[in-house]
């Protein structure tokens, strides 16, 4: 076993452990702590797998910025105390459990699929594309010329985003 | 190599959220599910992008993009439910129920 191996499991346990607690915990509030730590344990996979810059973002936009909107917007409704479990009963829980289970055999199954090999890259070509034009400039790059329709795009997403936000939590509709 | 360990802990994070979105009754619990999903299938994109280039990185940027706007219309709506209702238990939003 590799370090990279080691480290990485160490994340992923963490990653899934911390998950498992999120969706668990009766308190809101204790979920989204627990979803932080998760983004976080990502991140540190995505370093590990040559995507710094998105490791980067991850923790500054998902834990960072989305993550405090969860908390700001609980603390705002004040529902941030412990309820009585708000699981589903005996039969909701069993055909949840049963359903997600048939979808993690499902995912788990797409594991052996190998991408094609005439579209692999040499192994490391992520990190070496790294290495030679910078980090960020690996995935800039494409992302202003390739991918810059999609990308404009996104800004109209955005705006749309904000103004709905804005007329949906106003006071008088 | 990466993949496959990590198409693993994708797939088990990705059950993890629809688990938790098929068990929980609490609308924002629901909504940090959807979040955690969203964030399995970037784990997915990354873990591939090492294999067959940048592009899966750049659809990771675009996965959230849309998070984050979908975080802010979702929240508002809630906070709309909320004002509306008193509650955030789903089991008492039942409007569309017949």
């Amino acid at each position: 076993m590799t370090p990279t191996l080691i480290v990485f499991w160490a994340f992923a346990v963490l990653a899934i452990g911390s998950a498992l607690l999120c969706i668990t915990r009766r308190n809101p509030v204790a979920s989204a702590l627990w979803l932080v730590v998760t983004l976080f344990a990502l991140a540190a996979l995505f370093v590990l797998l040559d995507a710094q810059f998105i490791a980067v973002l991850q923790v500054l936009v998902y834990a960072g910025a989305i993550m405090v909107l969860f908390l700001f917007v609980i603390m705002l409704l004040n529902v941030g105390r412990a309820t009585r479990s708000d699981m589903k009963g005996p039969l909701g829980l069993g055909v949840g459990v049963l359903l997600a289970g048939l979808m993690m055999v499902q995912l788990l199954a797409l594991r052996f699929g190998a991408p094609p090999p005439q579209l692999t890259l040499a192994p490391n070509a992520m990190a070496r594309a790294a290495a030679e034009q910078g980090m960020v400039a690996a995935v800039a790059r494409p992302l202003f010329t390739t991918y810059l329709v999609p990308f404009e795009i996104t800004s109209i997403l955005l705006l749309a985003g904000l103004v709905g936000a804005v007329v949906l939590a106003k006071r008088r509709l | 190599m990466l993949l496959a360990p990590a198409l693993g802990v994708s797939a088990v994070l990705f059950t993890l959220g629809v688990a938790g979105v098929l068990l929980r009754r609490n609308a924002i619990v629901i909504f940090m599910c959807v979040e955690l999903m969203l964030n399995a299938v970037n784990l997915t994109f990354v873990a591939l992008a090492q294999q067959l280039g940048v592009g899966g990185q750049i659809f990771v940027f675009f996965v959230m993009a849309v998070a984050a706007a979908e975080a802010a219309v979702g929240l508002a709506i809630l906070l709309a439910i909320y004002r509306h209702r008193q509650t955030l238990n789903l089991q008492n939003i039942n409007l569309l129920k017949g």
